[in-house]
């Protein structure tokens, strides 16, 4: 304890220059780069100027870098949360904090989550703290099963969050987006259908041969949003759980063969995961689930992610429809419980080094931006965590985290709580005087 | 009418002097002088009809032992007989010849894991509208249900729970749109084919209130008391009123005799609750509407065995501790509505560290699989804060403190000679994340071995469906 404390007073006397403009050598720690290889033994880790330079063994701490010794830690890059709605809810009930979907809205498709992103919610805070540096953003899906456009944000305290807006198009079929389109998947299929065909025809308006078709049933805004997503021009990310609408969404690439795809949700995955690997489409699945908690997972298992790693298939762990806007440091647990399948008889785990890939490198790998972010290769940005153990073990925690080579404070409103009921009992003055 | 007896009702009745069936209807006259024969209430009509499994006599060794009490022993040994504990103890605890011995070298002991408040049955996967009846969203004060009755064995969630939680008892409690939800029920974590099956013997049946936001939105949107926080209170209370009433006519009627009163199922719940045969379980968040809560409860002569979901417990954990009140509380749940924002994942280590009583609870078919995990984690950030707590003691969040406060601390919850041999077998430290179930025993019969594919319970829902009999 002494010892953790030390270091972060020494850490913050350390990182107290703007750090960003520096060159930084974290030095002597367990060294673990993310893609998916095994962590490094005393390894060391140089940034300069935000960014990744090297990371490894054997790498020279370059003359007048500040060195953070980590010796006896973890290093590893930022965590990034494969799904979520993070920033855009401060307390989910209370639907004015709530900006995750306009459910009585005039518009779908184009709706942009970037602006409704707000950096100081507090579990922005509170999960930075918990070594999650970026995220996938995604809006809810509206009275359409087109979602809108999510973003990638990073977790940094200050108010530039949108890493990359409209990063991608989501939409919901399976269940949910049957209950969207009327009652039955075949008409959320048919609603797909629809959108990207009328995408296409104010694609040729545009050109001046036609005009928005008279009878369309999105709007000129919300087809147009469609435009970049039939033309492969912006990811598309489909929520679907069971075996058959997993199959389905891979054959609409047959009729708008540039679709982006990328399967979220995915809980009966391992059952067709071989075509899902012949596909080359990346999955952001669910970690853990094991129950047939609606008809569209009677096959779901924890082993469902291993099983499709082991088809092949680039897997990135996401919340999805799970505490997705305020607990996404429930990524590194689950993280865990897949490794810990590795010794359950029957299941099929991931190795640790696998699993960790799966909540860095995974979601980049995913989203498109593995050259960017997501683990500790060289030209990365500079998202780093110092943990005070093995950060999927379920008592570490961070004792430094980096976004863009910036050191963050690790304090939040949770935080303050804790420090003013250490002791519950009022002293001289009410506690409202403790701060 | 209100004191009267219908025919019919009074043939359900028994007779509790005589133990017959037949209930002669008592005369109504005052005065007369015959007494008649006191009629008294069937209070078990739903009784369980467990049975413990056959085991065989087994003997654990070289393992690490949490007894679920809050002590640890390295290298020691546990051994049971005839579904009960009989001895815990060091390496030199003896061992019978022609006894089943495990080697426990690496692996650690726990009681069975006990979650206090559950919806497996009521909420059962599939979730579909078809199957939620955990909540009689009638009216506030539906005391008069009985969480049991809604519990279908069938739920997938009892055997994950079971293999990757290592849950061997929980209590099933109706939801909380209501002030008074009703009765809960205690299982066995077993597979069966009736509630009754599963039914723990001897369990005292708890009561479900609930504070705050829930009852207020589910009536005050349609324009019902509660409509507000004074409004559950002000409803609460007349409740409580009239079940002091109803209980002064039963003790009245039982001292003196004449007309039995009216029988009231929902009083007969909160009549039990006064005379402290059935435990209050009080989902409540915040700080300031607990304390208000044990001033109720004073007000009218119960007590509240343990606050559920209470995410505030932090701040008034000295108030907990000297009214002898449980928190039963997630590691880390918050954000989510608004009398949840001021939760923190130190919560439960805060309760711990002022010396009150401490659980961790799931309300969820997820997290009952890991409720070893949610302890883990509560425990490093108790830790973090520079508290000193034991493994040993988390485990107790888990075991002996929710089987204390569901009243059945005296037949399970810790590796103690002569109670219940519901035990855990885990494959490493079951605060790691890395840990699972090897082997569980519920009163020493062997319902999970992770070895043993025949082991491992599938629901009737199962069969025939993608999946079936997988790992899970």
């Amino acid at each position: 304890m002494t010892k953790a404390l030390l270091f972060v007073s020494a850490a913050a006397t350390l990182f107290a220059a703007p750090a960003a403009a520096q060159t930084i050598a974290i030095t002597g720690g367990k060294v673990v780069i993310g893609d998916g290889s095994a962590p490094i033994e005393g390894g060391t880790v140089v940034l300069r100027d935000g960014k990744v330079v090297a990371a490894g063994a054997g790498v020279a701490v370059p003359a007048g870098a500040q060195v953070v010794d980590a010796a006896g830690r973890w290093v590893t890059p930022g965590l990034f949360a494969g799904f979520s709605r993070i920033g855009l809810v401060e307390v989910e009930a209370v639907r004015e904090t709530n900006d995750s979907s306009a459910n009585t809205g005039d518009f779908s498709a184009a709706i942009d989550v970037a602006p409704a992103i707000n950096a100081k919610v507090t579990p922005i805070a509170v999960n930075r703290a918990a070594g999650i540096t970026r995220a996938v953003v995604a809006p809810e899906a509206p009275a359409s099963i087109f979602a809108g456009m999510g973003a990638l944000i990073d977790l940094g305290d200050d108010y530039n969050a949108v890493t990359k807006a409209r990063a991608f198009q989501f939409v919901e079929l399976g269940e949910t987006g049957s209950s969207k389109a009327g009652g039955s998947r075949a008409s959320a299929f048919l609603e797909f259908r629809n959108g990207l065909i009328e995408a296409r025809a104010l694609a040729v308006g545009q050109r001046g041969v036609a005009a928005h078709p008279h009878d369309a049933l999105l709007n000129r805004q919300d087809a147009a949003a469609l435009l970049p997503v039939v033309n492969g021009e912006i990811r598309l990310l489909v929520h679907v759980e069971r075996a058959a609408d997993i199959l389905n969404v891979i054959k609409l690439r047959e009729e708008f063969p540039a679709l982006k795809l990328v399967l979220v949700g995915v809980s009966e995955g391992w059952l067709v995961a071989n075509q899902i690997a012949a596909a080359g489409v990346p999955v952001i699945a669910s970690a853990l689930n094991d129950l047939p908690s609606d008809f569209e997972k009677t096959a779901a298992t924890q082993s469902n992610i291993g099983r499709m790693k082991q088809a092949g298939v680039t897997i990135a762990i996401g919340m999805i429809d799970d505490s997705d806007a305020h607990k996404l440091h429930y990524s590194p647990q689950y993280a865990g419980n897949l490794v810990a399948l590795q010794r359950v008889p029957g299941a099929t785990g991931l190795s640790w080094d696998q699993a960790f890939a799966a909540i860095t490198s995974g979601p980049a790998q995913a989203m498109g931006v593995d050259a960017m972010l997501g683990s500790l290769k060289p030209g990365r940005q500079g998202d780093v965590v110092i943990w005070d153990g093995d950060p999927l073990e379920l008592s570490s925690a961070p004792v430094a985290v980096m976004i863009d080579g910036v050191q963050q404070p690790l304090g939040n409103r949770q935080a303050k709580l804790r420090d003013r009921y250490r002791t519950p009992q009022e002293g001289a003055l009410p506690k409202a005087y403790e701060r | 009418m209100r004191y009267g007896f219908t025919a019919p009702l009074a043939a359900i009745l028994v007779v509790g002097c005589a133990n017959t069936t037949t209930a002669e209807a008592p005369s109504s006259a005052s005065g007369s002088a015959a007494k008649p024969a006191k009629v008294s209430f069937n209070e078990n009509p739903y009784p369980s009809t467990y049975k413990v499994y056959p085991g065989q006599p087994t003997a654990i060794r070289n393992v690490t032992i949490f007894d679920g009490e809050g002590g640890q022993i390295d290298n020691g040994v546990v051994f049971f007989t005839d579904g009960k504990i009989t001895s815990v103890g060091d390496a030199s605890t003896a061992i019978p010849a022609d006894v089943m011995v495990i080697d426990g070298t690496g692996k650690f002991v726990t009681p069975g894991i006990i979650d206090i408040h559950s919806h497996l049955g009521n909420y059962p996967s599939p979730g579909v509208q078809a199957n939620s009846d955990g909540n009689e969203v009638t009216g506030p004060v539906t005391a008069d249900v009985w969480a049991e009755h809604s519990v279908w064995p069938q739920d997938p969630g009892f055997s994950r729970a079971l293999a990757n939680g290592g849950i061997t008892s929980l209590q099933v409690l109706p939801g909380s749109a209501n002030l008074f939800g009703g009765r809960s029920v205690t299982l066995k974590n077993v597979p069966a084919r009736t509630m009754q099956a599963m039914k723990f013997p001897g369990a005292p049946y708890g009561l479900k209130m609930a504070c705050g936001e829930n009852p207020k939105r589910v009536y005050g949107s349609r324009n019902q008391k509660p409509g507000s926080r004074m409004g559950n209170l002000a409803l609460n209370r007349q409740t409580w009123a009239r079940a002091a009433e109803y209980k002064a006519r039963w003790d009245e009627y039982e001292k003196k005799g004449g007309t039995p009163p009216a029988r009231d199922i929902g009083m007969d719940t909160l009549k039990g609750a006064l005379e402290g045969k059935i435990q209050i379980h009080n989902h409540c968040y915040r700080a300031d509407e607990m304390a208000i809560v044990i001033d109720m409860a004073k007000e009218f002569g119960y007590t509240v065995s343990t606050f559920h979901h209470a995410v505030e417990s932090y701040k008034i954990a000295d108030l907990l501790k000297d009214n002898g009140i449980c928190s039963a509380v997630w590691a880390d749940w918050w954000g989510f509505k608004m009398e949840s924002y001021d939760g923190i994942p130190e919560n439960a280590a805060i309760i711990q560290n002022a010396g009150a009583c401490t659980i961790i609870h799931s309300d969820d078919q997820n997290q009952i699989q890991r409720l070893n995990q949610e302890a883990a984690k509560a425990l490093g950030d108790g830790r973090r804060m520079g508290f000193t707590i034991s493994d040993a003691t988390a485990i107790s969040w888990l075991t002996y403190n929710p089987a204390k406060a569901m009243g059945i601390g005296d037949k399970t919850g810790s590796l103690k000679p002569g109670k219940m041999a519901d035990v855990v077998l885990w494959n490493a430290n079951p605060l790691s994340v890395y840990a699972r179930p090897e082997k569980v025993w519920i009163d020493g019969a062997m319902m999970y071995d992770a070895n043993d594919p025949r082991r491992r319970p599938v629901s009737d829902f199962e069969l025939g469906q993608p999946g079936e009999g997988d790992t899970k």
